[in-house]
């Protein structure tokens, strides 16, 4: 009872039409910890994190959220992405998703969206509380900017960033709602290696200050140097988990990662 | 490109153009002596006046594009407008230009010119209304007219039946119209684009063909008239002095709804109406309402076309259906694009251009509407961002002051 896991799925099933895209899933994330979720193209992975964010409702299965620290088991089925996120699962997107005629700071501040309360009353009478609230979000947003180093781009439009910072900003930006566990899908795709050094040291950053994290990679040099622990799946199951070590070795992922090609 | 090729292209187009206005600008019908007059004069001019117009406009094109890619790694091209809001003291310059002439206007122009502008002014505040949903929520809505007319037949009825005022029924024509917004919001929450603009088109249909046949209710296709004016806590005005109120009055609904719009942008309300434009579904993944936040951008807009329903309604003293058609609706959709989307200033030189203009043309008589399309299709081909493009929002926040600019 004393260590409950922050994110505890169980059977999760999720079927498209006759396709049946996850099969009874398992999987859980403990606090602090670093949690890969890797397989072959098209075995699931963003599935997953569809269903767990409420993008998608689950076929069949359980999503239950424990916030750290003695917190009461929230159950997240059936909610809407933003309540899934307002409960503390914040996502990234595989194919980039963000708001790109809005400033890069401005990309932070909606992130801040469910933490903050003003509404049509506030925004036009401007009362104290408002311009407090507005304050806090602003010093709030750019601090996170800083902290994955895209400060200097504050009032550059999104979609002028490069490649590599616009991934930054999506991981700012789901850092700005102060989620207990962080999802990230795909984070390393399309970045040089350069821009991949510079990714890990960041998620190694932010685990460090005790944020949870739940990572769909394919560069494996990167799952298996940041990972606590790690899940397979192929076709919709898990096929093996267990530490980098014991993953390397499996036979059943070998196998799968065999059919296929593997893009380090 | 060759220039034989551009040639070749501006005869064909030129030709085209003979073709599609031969109707018009060569066959002449002469109903009483019965007979047709063939003005073939007309279609060389029509030939040789497209040719030109088609290299001028392959010239500036070209000329834009040169532009662009000298320009393209400096900062965006701000527009004249841009620059001139940037500066603090041309800024205040322009405003206090801008406050004189508005204060005088009446004083020196005639009662029928300021009739004019008192429309023009409404279709700025029904512009802006109708910025809040499409430009910056990005639901393109083709019902507008509907809540228009929602807040027209309020005040007459409420007129007609109870006698109350303008000052009475204004508040509860905008809500009214803003419940209106809410009832069509909640249907078309699943849609968006083109979906969106046709059940929004379908909408604004049904208010009018209800008002046309609901007889009882709305007196039908014939309207209802005698509406009382605008007054002033009690004091009846002579004709002539009420058209100044209710232009002094336009004048101070549009400075309101200016203010409270640009708030409204310029919040955690306003960024989320931009982030849902932008992108839905990363949007409610960044843990935004994705219905609260279109009901609300549904019912705010519907709110200023509400109360402008209830202004026109006291202007004209006479309602009825043929005033809310679909082309009003079009006409409020064209400022806002016009002007450029999510822009306030935009939708303020959208209004007073697109409702002005075809005044101003009548000098061209019959040619006037023409005109006014070749003008909306030359803006649209040179500036498809609008006259004032959407600018970028700067934050200066460590100073403890959460200012921003105009956008
Ligand atoms: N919305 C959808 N409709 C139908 N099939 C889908 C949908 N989303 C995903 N799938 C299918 O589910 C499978 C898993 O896809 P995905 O989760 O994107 O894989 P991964 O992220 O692991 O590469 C694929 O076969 C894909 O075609
Ligand atoms: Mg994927």
């Amino acid at each position: 009872m004393t260590t409950q896991p922050i994110l505890d799925v169980s059977g999760l099933t999720m079927d498209f039409g006759g396709i049946r895209a996850l099969n009874t899933l398992d999987l859980d994330v403990n606090n602090g910890e670093i949690v890969a979720l890797i397989g072959p193209n098209g075995a699931g992975k963003t599935t997953f994190f569809n269903c767990i964010t409420g993008i998608y409702t689950p076929t069949a299965g359980d999503i239950w959220l424990t916030p750290p620290g003695g917190g009461k088991k929230i159950s997240l089925n059936g909610l809407k992405p933003n309540q899934v996120t307002e409960k503390g699962l914040a996502r990234t997107f595989q194919n980039i998703r963000l708001f790109s005629k809005m400033t890069v700071l401005e990309n932070v501040m909606i992130g801040r969206h469910c933490r903050t309360k003003a509404f049509i009353f506030g925004a036009i009478f401007r009362n104290k509380a408002t311009l407090q609230e507005e304050q806090g979000i602003l010093e709030t947003s750019y601090a996170i900017l800083e902290k994955v180093g895209l400060a200097n781009y504050a009032d550059e439009f999104a979609e002028n960033l490069p490649y590599g910072a616009q991934r930054r900003l999506e991981i700012a930006r789901a850092l700005a709602t102060e989620p207990l566990l962080l999802l990230l899908d795909e984070p390393a795709a399309g970045m040089n290696p350069q821009e991949t050094i510079g990714l890990e040291h960041l998620i190694k950053q932010i685990s460090r200050e005790g944020q949870a994290i739940l990572l769909i990679e394919h560069d494996m040099k990167l799952v298996m140097s940041l990972s606590d622990r790690i899940f397979v799946m192929d076709y919709g199951k898990k096929i093996a988990q267990g530490t980098p070590l014991e993953i390397r070795e499996n036979p059943a992922v070998i196998k799968a990662y065999l059919g296929e090609e593997v893009d380090a | 490109m060759g220039l034989l090729k551009e040639l070749k292209k501006g005869v064909l187009i030129s030709l085209w153009f003979v073709f599609l206005t031969f109707p018009v600008m060569v066959i002449k019908v002469d109903p009483i002596a019965r007979t047709v007059v063939w003005r073939w004069a007309n279609a060389l001019y029509m030939a040789v006046g497209t040719f030109f117009i088609y290299f001028l406009v392959q010239f500036f094109l070209r000329k834009k594009e040169n532009r662009k890619e000298t320009n393209d790694s400096k900062e965006q091209t701000l527009s004249f407008i841009h620059r001139i809001l940037q500066d603090r003291l041309q800024r205040n310059i322009l405003i206090g230009v801008v406050a004189v002439v508005a204060v005088f206007f009446p004083q020196f122009l005639s009662a029928y010119q300021t009739n004019v502008m008192t429309t023009a002014l409404m279709y700025v505040v029904l512009g802006l209304g109708l910025n809040i949903v499409v430009g910056l929520a990005g639901l393109l809505d083709l019902g507008f007219v509907a809540f228009y007319a929602v807040g027209a037949y309020t005040y007459a009825l409420l007129n007609l039946h109870f006698g109350l005022g303008f000052w009475a029924v204004l508040p509860i024509g905008g809500l009214i119209a803003a419940t209106f917004g809410i009832l069509l919001g909640f249907p078309v929450l699943r849609l968006r684009g083109d979906y969106l603009a046709i059940v929004t088109l379908g909408f604004g249909e049904i208010i009018r063909l209800i008002l046309e046949n609901w007889g009882q209710f709305s007196k039908g296709p014939s309207g209802i008239s005698n509406i009382s004016r605008p007054g002033f806590f009690g004091i009846e005005f002579s004709l002539q002095s009420s058209i100044i109120y209710t232009y002094y009055l336009m004048v101070l609904l549009v400075l309101v709804t200016i203010f409270v719009v640009n708030r409204l942008q310029d919040s955690r309300l306003g960024r989320a109406w931009i982030a849902l434009r932008e992108d839905e579904i990363a949007c409610q993944a960044m843990g935004i309402d994705k219905r609260k936040t279109k009901l609300v951008a549904f019912s705010l807009g519907a709110f200023w076309a509400g109360i402008m329903g209830v202004m026109f309604a006291a202007k004209t003293t006479f309602v009825n259906p043929a005033s809310f058609t679909f082309l009003e609706s079009a006409i409020i959709l064209s400022i806002v694009v016009l002007g450029g989307m999510g822009s306030i200033v935009g939708v303020l030189f959208g209004a007073l251009i697109l409702i002005l203009m075809p005044e101003y043309l009548r000098a061209l008589s019959q040619y006037r509407m023409l005109a006014f399309g070749a003008i909306l299709v030359c803006m649209m081909v040179f500036r498809p961002q609008g006259l004032i493009s959407n600018i970028r929002r700067t934050y200066t926040f460590k100073k403890k002051t959460t200012s921003s600019l105009c956008r």
